[in-house]
């Protein structure tokens, strides 16, 4: 439970998924444009997450990990096809629902909900869930089980959530300043995101 | 021989290398941009990784262009870049295995890099292999240039090394020179591809 905890906390502060891994730049810096769009679509990515990260453990686990299915079998090389298929699915669920429940949302993210499945932050939060299950069970970063593999997901979707909003305010703000021409819009972006990054760099000391 | 090389060939080559690059302009790809390119070999590897997987997947989905149902289009596509991505870290795990290491999770997420799925919707849905086998070359040699670019800078600054050898004479360090320990750290990323960005559009805005 102590490392659930941990687990969460870190996931969302020190291995944030923007700031410190960079996961999902692409819809981060195109929706980011105004508050509530970015919270929707924070939303749905962390709820993405919630659900394929748990999968994919069980896939991992049970199906491709050394010894897995048969003794002496290693399938972790088709790890890759089979965590987008999942993805790729449930994008497909996400979207049906949000279609049907909030039709306003649906019109605003527009592309970019599909785009979930290419979405980097699942990708990725899937492979480095890949990565952790074979650490020390010493590690802070070691996911030993389904609560673990849980914790995970809600603490990088969140982290992520808290990124895009952030950014969505500052960006918002923005819009009244004189930013030089060639600088206005991406650049600006760009480097607000990198200020961010670095304030964010203090919690890297945290210890739980 | 001569249709081969057409002004259109031509330009789908020339065009993401500069005025259409596909991380200035178009703004795909940027995850692994930034995180990969805190020195230049990562950088250089995971450029021609990128380059080789947008040729061949652009090559295939126009071969197979005809006979993919709308529908599911993206999910083809999905297993195509999947199948493409494994091939190529199998490699990279056989002859680079260091490299590989310190890519770690990020060759996974060529899958889910949005050059990839932008390229293969907008142009090799539309095209004949020949030209989008052009295509995917410069945009991954477009993606490619600017990793090089800030894994340089990146490299030169925050290590004083170029691939790995000392660059920046000793006298230097004698009169007082230190590395920038900034450079090392993820946020910088985001603050070069920023100025480079801010560039790149000053420099075009001129020639226009």
């Amino acid at each position: 439970m102590e490392h659930m905890i941990s687990l969460f906390v870190r996931s969302i502060f020190v291995d944030n998924m923007i700031f410190a891994f960079f996961l999902g730049m692409c819809s981060y810096l195109a929706v980011s444009k105004n508050v509530k769009t970015a919270l929707g679509l924070g939303i749905a990515v962390t709820f993405v997450l919630l659900v394929t990260v748990p999968v994919d453990y069980a896939l991992q686990t049970y199906v491709l990990g050394p010894d897995a299915i048969v003794a002496g079998v290693d399938l972790t090389f088709l790890a890759f096809i089979l965590f987008i298929a999942v993805i790729a699915g449930m994008v497909q669920l996400v979207e049906m629902i949000v279609e049907r429940f909030s039709p306003s949302l649906y019109a605003s993210l527009g592309i970019f909900l599909p785009l979930i499945a290419v979405n980097c932050a699942i990708m990725g939060a899937s492979l480095f869930m890949q990565q952790r299950v074979t650490m020390e069970p010493t590690n802070a970063q070691f996911i030993g089980g389904f609560g673990d593999a849980i914790a995970y997901a809600l603490g990088s979707g969140i982290g992520w959530l808290l990124a895009i909003v952030g950014l969505a305010a500052i960006r918002e703000k923005m819009a009244y300043t004189d930013v030089p021409k060639p600088l206005q819009g991406l650049g600006i972006t760009f480097i607000t995101v990198g200020l961010m990054a670095l304030a964010f760099m203090c919690f890297s000391g945290l210890n739980i | 021989m001569s249709k081969l090389f057409s002004d259109e060939n031509k330009a789908a080559f020339t065009n993401p290398l500069n005025l259409n690059n596909p991380i200035t302009v178009q703004v795909l790809g940027i995850c692994s941009a930034l995180a990969v390119t805190s020195q230049l070999k990562p950088a250089i590897v995971m450029g021609l990784s990128v380059t080789v997987i947008t040729a061949f997947s652009n090559v295939i989905i126009s071969l197979l262009r005809k006979t993919i149902p709308n529908r599911i289009r993206i999910i083809v596509q999905l297993v195509v870049v999947a199948a493409l991505v494994t091939i190529v870290s199998q490699l990279l795990k056989a002859y680079v295995y260091d490299v590989s290491v310190q890519l770690s999770v990020y060759v996974g997420l060529i899958i889910t890099n949005c050059i990839l799925m932008g390229r293969l919707e907008a142009f090799a849905m539309q095209n004949g292999p020949w030209p989008s086998f052009l295509d995917g070359i410069g945009n991954g040699l477009g993606y490619a240039a600017i990793l090089v670019i800030v894994g340089f800078v990146r490299e030169l600054f925050g290590f004083g090394t170029l691939w790995g050898y000392p660059v920046i004479p000793k006298f230097l360090y004698e009169a007082g020179y230190q590395n920038n320990g900034m450079m090392v750290m993820p946020a910088m990323s985001l603050i070069i591809v920023g100025c480079v960005i801010w560039a790149h559009r000053a420099y075009n805005k001129e020639e226009k």
